[in-house]
């Protein structure tokens, strides 16, 4: 199962409390990840990543197993960690005021 | 037994306002949707416990809510209850996307308008400033729209489809406002079901006579001295609000960048009636509800000093249709005032006499109960008010 934490808003919006976890299917990827969330969670389709380019809106980060991977690619592999749920994928509105 | 409800939208969250038509003592609900940004809330004319919400965010992006009861429970809408979740019971969430028409069939191309700098950048959505239920059919209703477009809902919200036609009038030289390339303004004519209005900063005002498919500038008569290099321009005039009276379709009222100005033939020309006000620049304006020529403004000192001229918080009211306006101060804050109203956060009810109703980016939220002779502080310390709606109830 691959761990994610939702920032608090999005927590809200999805009616989570604590922790998602999701069945990904490997590779495990940022894609992938978002895809499983957005599929159990369809009201967040556009608020992680755009609807029609996918790509991750401005003022999200993802961060995990204490790395910034905002800028790794969509389809490159997420850490072993994350992977294998021993940590989660956070994530993060950007620190830019609000 | 009539009663009012007051729906207004703030930078943190959204607030229900509800009194009897007395207008004395106010009950505050609120805040829904706390930490998000509010842009604009909007009850049907014909179902007024069906509210829409446009809640939206930097981080999280574009978020429409609904409510079915008035205002007491939320969610993101669907054209039938069992429609709002998702098999595993969460919330779906079709009806924040707003997809930008470039299909052969229906749309246009999606160019590009110009920037600030006068270069030109491709269209991209941002938010929802403005949510305009229709006047006959609560399912249906329309979305201005940052990059500056119209969206329209038939299915109560939960799809939208743009009227694409609207981008064809002069789309590539529309540019933003210093608050960006809003559509904020839409006007529906009661009397004519297929004319519809808008106002986008800064493009100008827009009419079409066929229900959105097709669209014309309609600025004639309006003067951008120093924001345009041709000050008579057919597009690129920051419009900042358009009003008119049910009763008077034809007749308009605009607060322009500067000037306020008024139409007497649909948009085909207008006038200059900013008269004695002591600034022209501004955001809102409205008309009193039974009175088709008294129009009221909030003067702002200028486009760069976004506060009432001289600290006093003044709004002005013109008996006249506009050119002679008078002071109404009593109950407002006449010192050491500098906040702003934005050009939403203006309405009136219905009842008489007429309400009217504004807040301020300070968060208070002033009413009148007596057209505006004596006003009150209805609320002292929300967040900056975005938008101020009315709904008149249970009116007899």
């Amino acid at each position: 199962m691959v761990r994610v934490v939702l920032p608090q808003h999005l927590r809200t919006l999805a009616r989570v409390e604590g922790e998602v976890s999701l069945n990904v299917e490997p590779p495990v990827t940022q894609q992938s990840v978002l895809d499983a969330l957005e599929a159990r969670h369809p009201v967040l389709r556009g608020t992680i990543r755009d609807h029609v380019s996918c790509r991750r809106r401005p003022f999200i980060r993802f961060f995990a197993c204490e790395q910034d991977l905002s800028h790794e690619l969509a389809d490159a592999l997420l850490p072993q960690a994350v992977a294998t749920g021993q940590e989660p994928l956070l994530i993060v509105g950007a620190m830019a005021g609000g | 037994m009539s009663a009012v409800r007051l729906l207004i939208g703030t930078k943190k969250g959204a607030f229900v306002l509800t009194s009897d038509g007395a207008r004395k003592h106010w009950d505050v609900q609120g805040p829904h949707f706390g930490g998000w940004e509010i842009y604009h809330m909007n009850g049907s004319p014909t179902d007024p416990d069906r509210i829409y919400v446009s809640q939206t965010s930097s981080w999280f992006g574009q978020i429409i809510q609904r409510s079915d009861d008035g205002g007491k429970t939320w969610n993101p809408p669907g054209t039938k209850p069992e429609d709002l979740m998702g098999p595993d019971g969460m919330p779906k969430g079709e009806s924040n996307m707003f997809l930008y028409d470039s299909s052969t069939e229906t749309g246009k191309p999606l160019t590009t308008h110009q920037w600030y700098d006068g270069s030109q950048r491709p269209w991209e959505f941002k938010r929802v400033w403005h949510l305009e239920p229709s006047l006959t059919d609560p399912d249906t209703v329309y979305a201005g729209a940052e990059d500056a477009a119209l969206f329209k809902s038939t299915d109560g919200g939960r799809t939208w489809k743009e009227l694409a036609g609207l981008r064809a009038a002069k789309g590539q030289l529309w540019q933003p406002g210093a608050g960006g390339m809003c559509l904020h303004t839409i006007v529906l004519d009661r009397s004519r079901p297929e004319r519809i209005f808008v106002a986008i900063s800064a493009a100008g005002a827009f009419r079409s006579d066929d229900g959105g498919l097709s669209w014309r500038p309609v600025n004639r008569g309006l003067q951008s001295q120093y924001e345009l290099p041709d000050p008579d321009a057919e597009v690129g005039h920051c419009v900042h609000r358009i009003a008119s009276h049910p009763a008077r379709p034809h007749t308009l009222f605009m607060q322009k960048h500067w000037d306020v100005l008024r139409s007497d033939d649909a948009g085909d020309s207008w006038r200059e009636v900013s008269g004695n006000l002591p600034s022209d620049f501004g955001f809102p304006i409205a008309v009193h509800a039974n009175e088709p020529e008294t129009v009221y403004v909030v003067p702002i000192k200028s486009d760069s000093e976004h506060y009432p001229p001289d600290g006093k918080l003044r709004v002005y009211r013109s008996r006249t249709g506009g050119n002679e306006w008078e002071p109404l101060t009593k109950g407002l804050p006449q010192q050491n005032c500098y906040v702003n109203i934005l050009r939403d956060a203006m309405a009136v009810d219905s009842l008489d006499p007429c309400g009217i109703y504004f807040g301020t980016t300070g968060g208070q939220v002033y009413g009148s109960a007596d057209g505006g002779d004596s006003w009150t502080a209805v609320v002292r310390d929300l967040p900056a008010v975005y938008s101020v709606e009315v709904q008149t109830l249970g009116k007899t």
